[in-house]
C-alpha cells in the first residue's frame, strides 16, 4: 500500500494512529471519503465504517491492553473502484481469533461486550489475521448492485 | 431534563420517557458511557421506569454502543421496568439482526406504536 497521503484524503494511505479519539473517527471519515468518491454506495460505507471503526478500537482495549496509552498502531487503507482494504496493526502481543467465544450463542447474548468482530466479519467480505495475531488484514469488494 | 453537554434529547410525558440521541454517529466509547451515564440517572431516578430510545437520528453505532443498551436494559429490568428501541432504520436494523440482539430487544418502528406497547 502507498504511504500517507498529504489532505484531501487519496484513495490509499498508511497512518500512525494514537488512542485519540479525533483522529480515530478523521481516519474513518477519510476512508469513507474516498468510497464515496469511488462510487461505492451508502449501505457499502456503512459497513465499511462499521469495520474500521471495530477494528481500531479492538486493537486499543484489547491488543494494547498492557501498553502505554501513547503506543500507536498502523492503519493502512486502499480505495479502488473494485474494493477497499483496511489492514490495522497493533503492538500487542496477539490473540487467537478462533478463541473469541460466538456472542450470538444463547449464554452469551447479553454480554456486554465481543461482538466486534462478528461484525467486521458480518459487512466485510474478507478477514484475516496474520499468526502473530495482532495484525487484521480486511477487504470489502464491491457488491454487483452497487 | 437535558443539560448543556448533554448527549440526549429527553421527554416525559404520562410516566413514560422517550429519548433520543442528539449524535449522528454512536461510536465513541467515552461519548457512549456518557449516554450510559445520562440513561441511568433517568432509569435510577424512576420507579418502574418506562423508556423508549428512539434511533431516528442515528447513522453509525458501534458494538460498544450494543453493549451499553444491554446495560441500559438489564438496569431497566433491574428495576422492574420496561425498555423498547424505536424508529431504527433498515441499516442499523441489520447490526441488532447481525448480533441477535434483535431478540433481546423489544423493537418497534415508531415511538407512538412503541409507547402505545408499554403494560
Amino acid at each position: 500500500m502507498a504511504q500517507e497521503q498529504s489532505q484531501p484524503a487519496g484513495p490509499s494511505g498508511s497512518i500512525e494512529l494514537s488512542n485519540d479519539r479525533a483522529a480515530i473517527t478523521a481516519i474513518g471519515e477519510r476512508v469513507i471519503e474516498a468510497a464515496e468518491r469511488a462510487g461505492f454506495s451508502e449501505a457499502s460505507r456503512f459497513a465499511v465504517r462499521l469495520a474500521i471503526e471495530e477494528a481500531i478500537v479492538n486493537a486499543f482495549k484489547h491488543g494494547h491492553k498492557k501498553l502505554g496509552k501513547h503506543e500507536t498502531i498502523e492503519v493502512e487503507y486502499e480505495v479502488t473502484p473494485e474494493a477497499i482494504s483496511i489492514v490495522v496493526t497493533d503492538k500487542g502481543p496477539g490473540f487467537a481469533p478462533d478463541d473469541v467465544p460466538d456472542p450470538t450463542a444463547e449464554e452469551n447474548l447479553m454480554k456486554t461486550s465481543g461482538r466486534g468482530l462478528l461484525l467486521m466479519r458480518a459487512y466485510m467480505t474478507e478477514v484475516s489475521h496474520n499468526d502473530a495475531g495482532n495484525q487484521i488484514r480486511m477487504r470489502y469488494i464491491r457488491p454487483d448492485e452497487d | 431534563m437535558a443539560s448543556e453537554d448533554s448527549r440526549l434529547r429527553v421527554r416525559v410525558e404520562d410516566g413514560i420517557t422517550r429519548v433520543e440521541f442528539i449524535d449522528r454517529n454512536i461510536l465513541d466509547e467515552a461519548n457512549i458511557q456518557a449516554i450510559g451515564d445520562e440513561l441511568a440517572k433517568i432509569i435510577d431516578g424512576s420507579g418502574e421506569p418506562k423508556l423508549v430510545i428512539s434511533f431516528a437520528n442515528v447513522d453509525h453505532l458501534s458494538s460498544a454502543a450494543l453493549g451499553q443498551l444491554i446495560s441500559v436494559n438489564n438496569r431497566v429490568r433491574g428495576k422492574s421496568g420496561q425498555l423498547r428501541l424505536a424508529e431504527i432504520s433498515p441499516q442499523i436494523y441489520e447490526v441488532f439482526a447481525i448480533t441477535k440482539l434483535n431478540k433481546i430487544f423489544e423493537i418497534h418502528e415508531t415511538s407512538s406504536e412503541a409507547i402505545g406497547s408499554f403494560r
